[in-house]
């Protein structure tokens, strides 16, 4: 009876999950179609689009794998990636763990000035942004694409409320028998906060493989174009071949999926407590 | 000799220096990179810039110049179509579908996690596959259009007005100022519905998830209805999540860019320019049309001055909501 009572729920939630994986199905399916099959129009007699391509090609992922570097761009970004990562990682456990941890004047004031930058659109200091790079010299370079998002101020906020939940005593009895400052931070809270540092690490990860804008600005040459980007002119300069855009657009979203489906549990609950700030 | 005042003091001195050594990697970089950009807007909004270079001194006179810049009316009101269009139907879809998968259902994970995959994939792949949805001629949307009868549709090559379109369909013609939004940025907003519509399931679902469950059975107890259950338990237990997604989908909807220039963006701005909204009118006015990055600030400080406004109006209201309980 429980079961039967809840077929219109899963009715409804079913309906709804199609029509989010619909796009990707359909991406998936055109990108194994012949380019004459693309174009032929939605049988209107027939009244309904050829799901299974009539005759799988898998030709379209070679030539769009070819046609452009994009061996160069995956490079890019996950060269981009792991120096974001990495960095965003070490500078929020220094900061957080200073702003968690020690007792300086104006402690609260500075963390909710950097708190207050997060409100701040992009769209009023990306103009700024491209000045102060191309007076830096660094607009088409990697330091343009790495050294500002070595910082994040979520993600500062994110640990130091993760430090702050582990006793001060710790940090007292730490000093006391002479595990040094550092020492506590690497060997005590590092260890002790897992969960949030993945949380910051998929979060930066994330963001640094789906980013955009920033990078279409800041470069101009294929050599250090990141994916995102090289996607966006390949589509642009194909016009009309659409099973080879598809075939680009899969195999760009092809690896964040993969790491979404192993990790899905926290991908998911790294946004729903994001969410849960004051 | 010193005196345990001073001593006192300088033992804060070496806190201090010590945290700010610590705080140093990531503060130089957001002071460099993001604080110094933003005093650099202000800055620069109050200066003529042609080509990238400051011409002249322009105090508000920018400002005022706003006010008459159709242009800008234009990106504001299509904007404001956008945010208009995505929230209530956001905030009603995640909230029903979330509150479905909070009934003890079986696979909640595996619909958790197919409504939440267009979250982390790519806009830019997002846009490609969903222009090439919408194509005209070819796309699988006309071909469900054309299941239900009616004619295919130009979706974002289309600039007419959505309520002239509806209208047009039992011939009556609308005066343009009634035309609501064209149908392209009605496309858009699906696609973006679409897209962000998981986050805000999975925010509700975490909301929903912290009602003790006493209240239910209790409810249920007293032979309360789903209807009265929801509107006696949950909508009132669920208001700061509430709060939070209608703030922050609105916030992040005036900063719509990356969409509307990948799907519309040439023609420019798309059909007739529709689908122009406040970002692209801003990355137009300082990187496409003769580089006037003054302008250009002016209009992304008015589109701060809103997202400001809407941010201080949650901090109140759940300020409020706090007092009660």
């Amino acid at each position: 009876m429980r079961i039967l009572r809840k077929i219109p729920i899963h009715v409804i939630l079913i309906v709804g999950a199609l029509s989010m994986v619909m796009p990707f199905i359909w991406m998936v399916s055109t990108s194994l179609k012949s380019p004459q099959e693309t174009f032929i129009p939605p049988d209107l007699t027939r009244l309904r689009p050829t799901w299974i391509p009539n005759q799988v090609i898998l030709t379209n992922y070679i030539e769009a794998w070819h046609e452009v570097p994009f061996p160069r761009y995956f490079l890019n970004t996950i060269f981009i990636a792991i120096s974001i990562v990495t960095g965003v990682i070490i500078t929020s456990c220094l900061a957080a763990y200073a702003f968690a941890k020690f007792d300086f004047p104006g402690r609260e004031t500075l963390f909710i000035f950097f708190l207050s930058m997060m409100i701040v659109p992009q769209a009023v200091y990306l103009v700024p942004s491209f000045i102060i790079m191309s007076k830096l010299g660094w607009v088409d370079t990697y330091m343009a694409m790495t050294v500002p998002w070595l910082a994040q101020i979520f993600s500062i906020f994110l640990l130091r409320q993760q430090f702050r939940t582990i006793p001060d005593d710790y940090y007292d009895a730490a000093l006391i028998d002479g595990c040094g400052r550092m020492g506590f931070l690497w060997r005590v809270l590092v260890p002790l906060s897992k969960p949030t540092l993945i949380t910051i690490g998929l979060f930066a990860l994330l963001g640094s493989w789906n980013s955009f804008i920033w990078p279409l600005i800041m470069t101009n040459s294929d050599k250090l174009r990141p994916i995102q980007v090289g996607l966006s002119y390949f589509a642009q300069e194909q016009g009309t071949e659409y099973g080879l855009m598809m075939a680009a657009a899969t195999f760009c979203v092809a690896p964040i999926v993969v790491i979404y489906f192993i990790a899905q549990k926290q991908v998911i609950e790294s946004y729903a407590k994001s969410g849960i700030k004051g | 000799m010193s005196s345990p005042g001073s001593q006192a003091r300088s033992k804060r001195f070496r806190e201090l220096f010590r945290a700010l050594a610590y705080i140093a990697p990531a503060g130089t970089i957001i002071i460099v990179f993001r604080v110094l950009p933003i005093i650099a807007a202000f800055a620069v909004s109050f200066y003529y810039v042609m080509m990238g270079k400051i011409v002249g001194f322009s105090g508000l006179s920018q400002y005022w110049m706003l006010l008459s810049d159709s242009e800008f009316w234009n990106a504001l009101v299509n904007t404001s179509y956008f945010v208009i269009g995505t929230v209530p139907v956001s905030l009603f879809l995640s909230l029903f579908i979330a509150v479905l998968l909070n009934q003890k259902i079986r696979a909640l994970g595996a619909y958790r996690t197919v409504y939440f995959l267009p979250v982390v994939t790519s806009l830019v792949a997002v846009a490609i596959v969903w222009k090439w949805i919408y194509h005209p001629r070819l796309g699988l949307l006309n071909s469900f259009v054309g299941l239900i009868g009616l004619n295919p549709l130009m979706w974002l090559e289309e600039p007419e007005g959505i309520f002239s379109l509806l209208a047009g369909r039992v011939g009556l013609s609308l005066p343009r100022w009634m035309g609501g939004p064209s149908l392209a940025l009605v496309a858009l907003t699906i696609t973006n519905l679409w897209r962000g519509i998981g986050y805000n399931i999975v925010i509700f679902l975490a909301g929903l998830q912290n009602i003790p469950n006493e209240y239910y059975e209790a409810a249920k107890i007293d032979g309360a209805g789903r209807t009265q259950t929801f509107w006696k338990i949950t909508w009132p237990l669920i208001s700061p999540t509430t709060f939070y997604v209608v703030i922050m989908t609105t916030i992040v909807s005036f900063q719509v860019f990356t969409l509307v220039y990948l799907m519309t963006g040439s023609p420019v701005g798309g059909p007739l320019g529709t689908t122009k909204v406040l970002v692209y009118y801003i990355f137009e006015k300082a990187f496409e049309s003769g580089g006037d990055m003054g302008y250009a600030s002016c209009v992304a400080l008015v589109l701060f001055a809103i997202v400001l406004t809407l941010t201080l109006v949650q901090r109140k209201l759940i300020e409020k909501r706090v007092h009660y309980s």
